[in-house]
């Protein structure tokens, strides 16, 4: 693309060869970078720089209108004092050891169910991808009018089928947390589906005809073929739902708002609540640092594990 | 796989399972295919229930959606909802800004992306890996921990409350750099080689053979960052402290939560919202399962 080398003459006869290799490798290493320059530069600015400057302000107390003034670890020492904290982290290792592990599997069994050929198969398969693209913001909204004790359609069903908690689903605090969970299920179900479906075709059928012939069931086939096979794919979801339910907010903040009785707030609630809420940037910042530090653990260990058990064809 | 087999679904019409028939459902009874057939459908409507439930809501006259016992199927339908969104909220504006803000990060992302992962799939350079092992940690770190600093710094530049604001911190992306650079590392190595030899350009190379090729890889992509831009709540809620600054979402959420009671204005605003991104989806559906099974998400 852009070369700036004007050849000067060679001065041996064994060097051109070496040296218009050298040469033309610069050049290469020249245009990559090229390349590569825009995206650097705004992954440089917009996501290293602020992640080491969330260090930085989580040492700090800051509050944007005067300006940082150092106060060491005292944000963490506080952190571990505070039952804001302790509450919200609860509730999002609640939320993701239910999440994760519930999403995961709905996924497989929708996808086992959608690889066979039947008619409407094109129809459910729209329908459960459809929640992942749409906005939870927007359709938390229908959700939680939905779930509204007076005049909620889906809380008049359950209460015809004598479900019913006396203060509504999401102001009740035995039940917000569930109904905020079954909506990140709901979320995002259809996309890991997807990731299974595409993981479903790529194993060659001989396999099952070889298992079939060998007089396995279908159970033994499952669990001998397509589970084993399928093991980039597990890895792949529960990583990325673990990741996506630590994450959590759209839904909880549109339907509860972290309520009742900080029941539903989670760590990135407390975030957005202590941050542009109570404006203590600091103590934000220091959350946002242990999420990260929770966040990378989960995903090294999820991925060792993992590993192990992967199988490679 | 067998031949014939292969040969007879090249024949059919197109379908995604790459299984034979034989095996897939040919010795499945007609109970068991009806009972699949049952329980799929009614799945998937029961999965669509809050959105069928959001578009009968949206026809239904206010006194209608506040009646007990509250019914799915409206009993009398109206469209005079989608006639006051437009004046009650600042809906066209919201509307623009998130057409401006997803549609403007989706295509310059697109562009900043492929381009990265052009360099680190294609060109062998010196220190291709440390970028790599870069984006890969990026890829792990959750978005919320920049926020603040972010909107510190923004903010000192004068950008919050804008669009540029909300845009050029997502103009590139570590997730879209690894997608794309897994799927140029799939097509095979000779492509480019006789266009270098004829002494084209990496940027011919790129613009013209490459990226052509990466069609469904950039169209599962764009359809991801599109739908995640416009469905973003949380950076808009912190960039923008005012309905008129903000995206759809931010901006019915903020509506919601001074303004309760009206469901059906609420409902016919959510609906047009999802519009775009549902109309999207379906247009390149057929290249989104293609992305997906063809690149790095496998």
């Amino acid at each position: 693309m852009t070369s700036t080398s004007v050849a000067p003459a060679p001065p041996t006869v064994a060097a051109p060869v070496h040296r218009r290799r050298l040469r033309a490798n610069g050049r290469r290493t020249m245009t990559a970078w090229l390349f590569l320059l825009p995206a650097l530069i705004i992954l440089l600015a917009f996501t290293l720089y602020p992640m080491g400057q969330a260090v930085y302000l989580s040492l700090t107390d800051y509050n944007l209108i005067r300006s940082a003034e150092w106060v060491g670890l005292a944000n963490y020492e506080e952190l571990m004092q505070d039952p804001a904290f302790w509450n919200a982290f609860g509730n999002t290792v609640l939320y993701a050891l239910v999440v994760t592990p519930v999403t995961v599997v709905f996924a497989l069994l929708f996808a086992l169910m959608l690889n066979q050929r039947f008619a409407g198969r094109a129809f459910s398969r729209t329908a459960i991808f459809l929640p992942f693209i749409v906005s939870l913001g927007i359709i938390a909204i229908a959700w939680a009018f939905l779930l509204d004790p007076n005049i909620g359609l889906l809380s008049y069903w359950l209460s015809l089928i004598g479900i019913a908690p006396e203060q509504g689903w999401l102001t009740d605090p035995r039940y917000a947390m569930a109904a905020v969970m079954i909506v990140g299920v709901w979320k995002n179900v259809g996309f890991y589906m997807v990731i299974y479906l595409a993981g479903l075709q790529s194993i060659p059928v001989d396999m099952y005809e070889a298992a079939r012939l060998d007089g396995a069931g279908p159970w033994q086939r499952f669990r001998s073929i397509t589970l084993p096979l399928l093991s980039n794919q597990t890895l792949l979801v529960s990583v990325l739902a673990l990741i996506a339910t630590l994450q959590a907010f759209d839904q909880i903040w549109v339907m509860t708002r972290g309520g009742p009785f900080f029941r539903t707030e989670t760590l990135v609630m407390l975030i957005y609540r202590e941050g542009f809420q109570e404006l203590r940037f600091g103590y934000a910042s220091a959350i946002s640092f242990v999420l990260l530090v929770f966040v990378f653990i989960l995903s090294m260990i999820q991925f060792g594990f993992l590993r192990r058990k992967q199988v490679t064809y | 796989m067998s031949a014939p087999t292969v040969t007879r679904s090249r024949d059919a019409a197109p379908r995604t399972s790459s299984k034979p028939r034989r095996s897939a459902t040919g010795r499945k009874s007609h109970a068991t295919r009806w009972l699949l057939a049952i329980t799929s459908i009614f799945t998937g409507l029961v999965v669509l229930l809050p959105i069928i439930w959001m578009v009968f809501t949206a026809f239904k006259p206010e006194a209608d959606i506040v009646t007990y016992p509250p019914t799915l199927w409206p009993r009398e339908l109206t469209v005079e909802h989608f006639v006051e969104v437009w004046e009650r909220i600042p809906f066209a504006r919201l509307y623009l800004n998130t057409i401006i803000f997803a549609g403007g990060v989706t295509l310059i992302s697109l562009l900043f992306d492929s381009m990265a992962a052009y360099a680190l799939a294609r060109i062998p350079f010196k220190g291709r890996g440390i970028v790599f092992v870069l984006i890969l940690l990026l890829l792990m770190l959750p978005f919320q921990v920049t926020l603040i600093p972010l909107y510190d710094m923004l903010s000192g530049m004068g950008l919050t409350n804008t669009l540029p604001g909300l845009i050029i911190p997502r103009m590139t992306n570590a997730f879209g750099i690894f997608f794309l650079t897994q799927f140029f590392l799939s097509l095979p190595k000779d492509l480019e080689e006789a266009a270098r030899m004829d002494g084209a350009s990496e940027w011919r190379i790129y613009w013209g053979i490459i990226m052509p090729l990466a069609r469904p890889a950039l169209l599962t992509l764009g359809l991801f960052h599109f739908q995640y831009n416009w469905n973003d709540l949380l950076w808009p809620l912190v960039m923008s402290s005012s309905v008129e600054t903000s995206t759809l979402p931010a901006g019915l959420a903020l509506f919601m939560g001074q303004h309760v009671v009206e469901y059906g204005l609420l409902m016919a605003g959510s609906l047009l919202a999802l519009l775009p991104v549902v109309i999207f989806f379906l247009l390149i559906q057929r290249s989104f399962v293609a992305g997906i099974a063809t690149t790095g998400l496998k």
